[in-house]
């Protein structure tokens, strides 16, 4: 069954300025989805339309539900977590507390000191610099904390905004090695959106390539990655 | 001896500049707005619980009451005042503030008048002898609520869900609200506390200088000295710095011939001054890093 599914959905800032024209996308249960295309072709809008973080009409639908009117944190509340661009962290609370923050909806206490533990067996570096202001951790350390947050939530789906973004070459195969690990460990789906079309096309089975705020081509990871033509074209050789 | 009464009196004081400064760091912290009705809010609440005393009921009760009261009008001005501004110009929303300052200072005075009204205490009035130090038990009073309300928002920020949220909003609202906080609900919280806060604030002045329309305008200086001497977003700072402000405008009229009763409010102005000129940020307060 289809998790999220997106049909004509259009967005724009509260400026005015159009950034998506008609998007359809549909993302499968379990399933990774790379979001790709050049810079300013709507990946991070997308996803910014899905959280509600842009003005946006057309359909999104999560798990059956309508989602296009609720506000942020509703749809957050449905299952959704989204890993900014730029990691969205938490600066001025300790390293914990950002965690905490990601749970803090749970009722389920015991389940989520299990889902602690779970977070920093994936992220060893972070067990040391729990009590640290999250603000002092460095770049990678942060993208992890970001991630671990949005796990703490227990979503069903995980939209992943570059989390390579300023990683050096070492933390991002780190970071990425934790991530493809997550759809078993997590039983949820991602949605990532990568600079780095091999990195991203490497961990997910479906694909989708955005050129101007449309969907330019979708098919199997597999597919596209073999696809000279298409490499040429929109992934950058 | 006399100096030790001076700093025994300037606590009593400074304890109520803290709690209004408290208020100011509150709304400072969720929402980035430096509300200079805070005290306007809380003289209103203050003519609220002086109707209810007059009416017969306990002081404690009508102190307690207009508090209790005081929440929905935070977050009512939270909702529907400042709200619409949100994201504008720092100014607009200080014009704002102080519009909403000049207005409440109006309405007070059409429903209630400007003549001084004698305000009852909380506490008993007695004077306990320490060794030479006078010390009303009110002094003592305002400063054990200080601290019980210092306590209270300690356990409630560092060891609650809901303080961990609020926390969390001030600190960045769209990551709160992709984590699924209610951001607006939190933000209308945090108004209403700190509308509380100034309320009692009022209440635990109103003794010492009457209930009067515009009795927290020079407490609002003292408060906003010390918010700013502590760093905006720091509770503990605001306390300790509205504290000091307390004790160094005592001792300064004291024994600074040139400034005797007068020239007090001047005090804090230039404790202010001279801390922000070496630490813009406060001395509790952390620096603004804006990254690009």
């Amino acid at each position: 069954m289809s998790l999220l599914e997106l049909r004509g959905v259009h967005a724009s800032y509260s400026d005015g300025g159009q950034v998506l024209h008609g998007v359809d996308l549909t993302v499968q249960e379990g399933g990774v989805t790379a979001l790709l295309g050049a810079n300013g072709a709507g990946k991070t809008s997308t996803l910014r339309a899905v959280s509600g973080m842009l003005r946006r009409g057309g359909s999104l639908r999560f798990d059956g539900r309508e989602i296009t009117s609720l506000r942020t944190d509703e749809i957050a509340r449905l299952g959704i977590a989204h890993v900014p661009q730029g990691r969205g962290t938490l600066t001025g609370l300790s390293a914990l507390d950002n965690l905490r923050v990601g749970s803090a909806r749970r009722r389920d206490r015991r389940e989520v000191e299990r889902d602690l533990e779970r977070c920093l067996n994936l992220f060893p570096r972070l067990r040391q610099r729990l009590g640290s202001t999250a603000g002092n951790l460095s770049g990678g350390e942060q993208q992890m904390l970001a991630i671990a947050r949005a796990l703490m939530s227990r979503p069903r789906l995980l939209l992943l905004d570059e989390p390579s973004l300023g990683l050096a070459p070492k933390i991002t195969v780190e970071v990425f090695e934790a991530i493809a690990g997550l759809r078993a460990e997590w039983s949820l789906a991602i949605v990532i959106v990568e600079q780095n079309a091999d990195l991203a096309l490497g961990m997910a089975q479906q694909a989708v390539v955005l050129e101007s705020g449309r969907v330019a081509i979708a098919g199997t990871a597999a597919a596209l990655a073999g696809n000279d033509d298409v490499r040429q074209a929109y992934l950058g050789g | 001896m006399g100096a030790l009464q001076q700093v025994v009196d300037g606590l009593s004081a400074g304890s109520i500049y803290a709690a209004l400064a408290l208020a100011l760091v509150l709304v400072h912290r969720a929402t980035g707005v430096v509300n200079f009705a805070q005290g306007e809010m809380g003289v209103l609440m203050a003519y609220v619980a002086w109707s209810l005393t007059s009416a017969g009921v306990p002081v404690l009760v009508a102190v307690l009451a207009a508090m209790a009261l005081s929440f929905p009008l935070g977050v009512a001005t939270e909702r529907f005042l400042i709200r619409r501004f949100h994201g504008q110009d720092g100014l607009v929303i200080v014009v704002v503030t102080v519009g909403l300052l000049i207005l409440l200072n109006g309405i007070v005075g059409a429903i209630w008048g400007y003549v001084s009204k004698p305000f009852p205490s909380l506490f008993p009035n007695e004077v306990i002898r320490l060794g030479g130090v006078a010390v009303t038990v009110e002094q003592i009073g305002n400063l054990v609520v200080l601290l019980a309300v210092v306590a209270g928002l300690q356990i409630i920020f560092l060891r609650t869900r809901f303080g961990l949220s609020l926390r969390a909003v001030a600190d960045n609202r769209e990551s709160s609200a992709l984590s699924g906080l209610a951001v607006n609900r939190l933000l209308m919280a945090g108004w209403g506390m700190a509308a509380a806060l100034g309320t009692l604030a009022a209440c635990l002045i109103a003794p010492k200088i009457f209930l009067d329309p515009s009795m927290m305008n020079a407490v609002l200086v003292y408060s906003l000295a010390a918010a700013v001497l502590g760093g905006l977003d720091s509770p503990v700072g605001a306390v300790v710095a509205a504290l000091v402000i307390g004790v160094a405008e005592n001792i300064a009229g004291a024994y600074i011939d040139i400034i005797g009763t007068d020239l007090k409010i001047a005090v804090p102005l230039l404790l202010m001054v001279v801390v922000l000129l070496g630490r813009p940020q406060g001395i509790f307060g952390r620096r603004e890093v804006v990254r690009v």
